[in-house]
């Protein structure tokens, strides 16, 4: 047995024989010509032959693994367009009376080193599409009909590197893993096996091919990223039983997709997921939630050097609000100080920060930079069902302001002549123990309550989240959280409004029955967890 | 000749999906011609791979050159596009 590591890209187990990927030599020949009018036709004529087959592999794409992924082969037929490329080309051909072959390789050549030089590791990657799109162009100048096509049934395949469109081309149904010498996290052959869920390691290192031919049986480990050439009969059982649990588990979730989160004596609950940026908008909807629990906008402020303007907030808040079509999304506004920090904010060092100038208590003392948020939500409102909600609340005079200053923005906006949705829910978070213990009051003031565990554990047994040396004492289960979070859900009930969980905890199903128990309506979980808490769901009884 | 500065907010900078979404707007403005200055380059920006050889980065200043007909048009659909992080 011998064993390779890589890095794993795609977690799952692949048993199987190794195929090793064998690309069709490219050989161009340089050779003069006479009519070098003719080779520039002949270019036009490969380039459109290889636009049309683009569009076949984007369309391909499009189908397995959508619309973002898609998008590369839309870039290579731009780039097949490309002003400089194809002026390479043509002066090759014009200058040294060469064949349009030769001309495309040079040019291929010179361009991909180009990108190769570049420092940045995402621009390096991109001496790989220039490859592609060249090698198809030589491919069509050469009249080559045939791709590279698999004769022996599912196997691992196993190259130096892949490019975008051999991975999409392969056929699907006869891929167990793949397994490249080279490439990175940012090549497409990594994003595409990620959105094929096929296993994937990639750098293991020039060794290994040399090592390996087809037919040899392996285990692709995606978990560990490991590869196992020819395993002993231990290990194969080992991985034989990761394998058949990790399926157990994805098959059982597959069933769950589409589901209602319904209790077996027909209790609906809401199960949402919690995002940090659009970016997760694809998992939320992949993994089948009912909506955006908590829409964290933070990462609007973190990820830029300055203030995100109204405008940039306004876009990304529609984006969300128009892909989730419809479904509730929870925005929740500005939560940095404590552990999360931004320079530009200029916020003073603090000795005790999880008590100090954060969350809601900035945007108060701030007015100018909540404003600026709550103007982008309210124009953002019209694109679909939003809420928004406020954190690290524990007074009501500091919902009157934040609900004077909603009503102030809107009427503002109205006047401007912007349209408002009149629908907008507005909530709070509970995550001190002081809002659990006002709800009472809160709820009259709110449409919603979303209670946030993990500042509740903290702030509730007075342990500091960040310190592991107490991780003993914080007991995420201990009866006076859970009992904050029925008081929080009686009251919201009491005053009709609806109380959900956002923290950690809402994914923690020994909990589940206890929380819907309390009446809680909402779950919000981590895109993964969504269909775990189904299961959870529908197998509880609450008339037992 | 019309022309103004403008920063990159995008996190992964002029990366290949801007640069694309860039160089296709820029085309359509047939008798304009655009250049970009960044890094103390110019670049055509109607052609991606020059945009995306540029090296631009997320906080770079760009500035934006747009000569030709339709100018002003141009200049605030391509500062517009920068503005607005590329939909990103």
């Amino acid at each position: 047995m011998r064993i390779y590591t890589g890095k794993g890209v795609y977690g799952a187990v692949a048993i199987g024989k190794i195929a090793v990927f064998k690309r069709k030599e490219l050989s161009v020949k340089r050779f003069h010509v006479e009519d070098r009018n003719k080779e520039k036709k002949r270019v036009e004529a490969a380039k459109n032959v290889a636009r049309e087959e683009l569009q076949d592999i984007y369309d391909k794409a499009l189908k397995e693994v959508g619309e973002a992924n898609a998008q590369i082969f839309e870039m290579h037929m731009m780039m097949l367009d490309d002003v400089d490329y194809n002026d390479s080309i043509c002066n090759i051909i014009e200058t040294q009376a060469v064949n349009a072959e030769y001309a495309v390789a040079v040019t291929s050549d010179n361009f991909s080193e180009m990108f190769s030089s570049m420092e940045d590791a995402y621009m390096k990657e991109r001496a790989a599409d220039i490859r592609d799109i060249s090698n198809r162009l030589i491919r069509k100048l050469q009249t080559d009909k045939d791709e590279n096509t698999l004769e022996m049934d599912k196997v691992i395949i196993c190259a130096d590197d892949l490019a975008p469109s051999e991975t999409v081309l392969l056929d699907k149904d006869k891929v167990l893993a793949f397994v490249t010498s080279h490439g990175s996290s940012n090549s497409h052959t990594a994003i595409l096996a990620r959105n094929m869920n096929i296993p994937a390691i990639i750098g293991v290192g020039d060794e290994f091919l040399q090592e390996i031919s087809d037919g040899v049986s392996a285990i692709v480990d995606g978990f560990t990223g490991e590869i196992y050439v020819e395993p002993d009969e231990k290990t194969s059982k080992k991985l034989l039983k990761k394998q058949q649990k990790d399926e157990e588990k994805r098959k059982l979730l597959q069933e769950l997709r589409g589901k209602e989160n319904i209790t077996r004596d027909g209790k609906k609950i809401n199960v949402y997921a919690n995002i940090g940026s659009v970016e997760n908008i694809g998992a939320v909807l992949l993994n089948d939630a009912d909506g955006i629990g908590l829409f964290r906008s933070e990462f609007l402020y973190l990820e830029s050097k300055d203030y995100p303007t109204e405008e940039r907030q306004f876009i990304a808040y529609r984006k969300v609000l128009e892909s989730m079509a419809g479904k509730r999304v929870i925005i929740r506004t500005l939560d940095i100080g404590a552990d999360k920090q931004v320079d530009y904010f200029g916020l003073k060092k603090e000795e005790n920060p999880a008590l100090g100038c954060r969350a809601i208590r900035i945007c108060l003392t701030r007015p100018e930079i909540f404003k600026t948020q709550l103007r982008a939500l309210y124009r953002a409102s019209t694109y679909g069902n939003l809420g928004i909600m406020f954190p690290m609340i524990t007074s009501v005079r500091e919902v009157e302001e934040i609900l004077s200053m909603c009503s102030e923005v809107k009427a503002e906006l109205i006047n401007e002549g912007v349209e408002v949705s009149d629908k907008i829910e507005l909530g709070v978070m509970i995550e001190t123990p002081a809002a659990a213990i006002i709800s009472d009051m809160l709820a009259p003031m709110v449409d919603f309550f979303s209670v946030g565990t993990n500042d509740l554990t903290q702030y509730t047994l007075a342990c500091d989240r960040q310190n592991p040396e107490i991780e003993d004492f914080m007991d995420t289960h201990h009866e006076a959280i859970l009992r904050l979070i029925a008081t929080a859900a009686d009251n919201a009930h009491k005053h009709g409004a609806w109380i959900g969980i956002c923290g950690e905890l809402a994914a923690d199903t020994s909990l589940t029955e206890r929380f819907l128990r309390m009446g809680i309506d909402e779950l919000s979980v981590s895109p993964s967890f969504v269909l775990n808490v189904r299961g959870a769901i529908r197998d509880i009884d609450l008339t037992k | 000749m019309v022309k103004k500065e403008i920063k990159v907010i995008n996190e992964l900078g002029m990366h290949m999906r801007p640069a694309g979404i860039l160089a296709k707007r820029a085309m359509a403005y047939n008798n304009c011609d655009i250049t970009l200055r960044v890094n103390g380059k110019s670049v055509n920006a109607k052609a991606l791979m020059q945009i995306m050889s540029a090296g631009v980065k997320c906080g770079n200043t760009v500035e934006i050159i747009c000569d030709g007909m339709d100018e002003e048009m141009a200049l605030d659909e391509l500062v517009g596009l920068f503005e607005g992080g590329f939909g990103e």
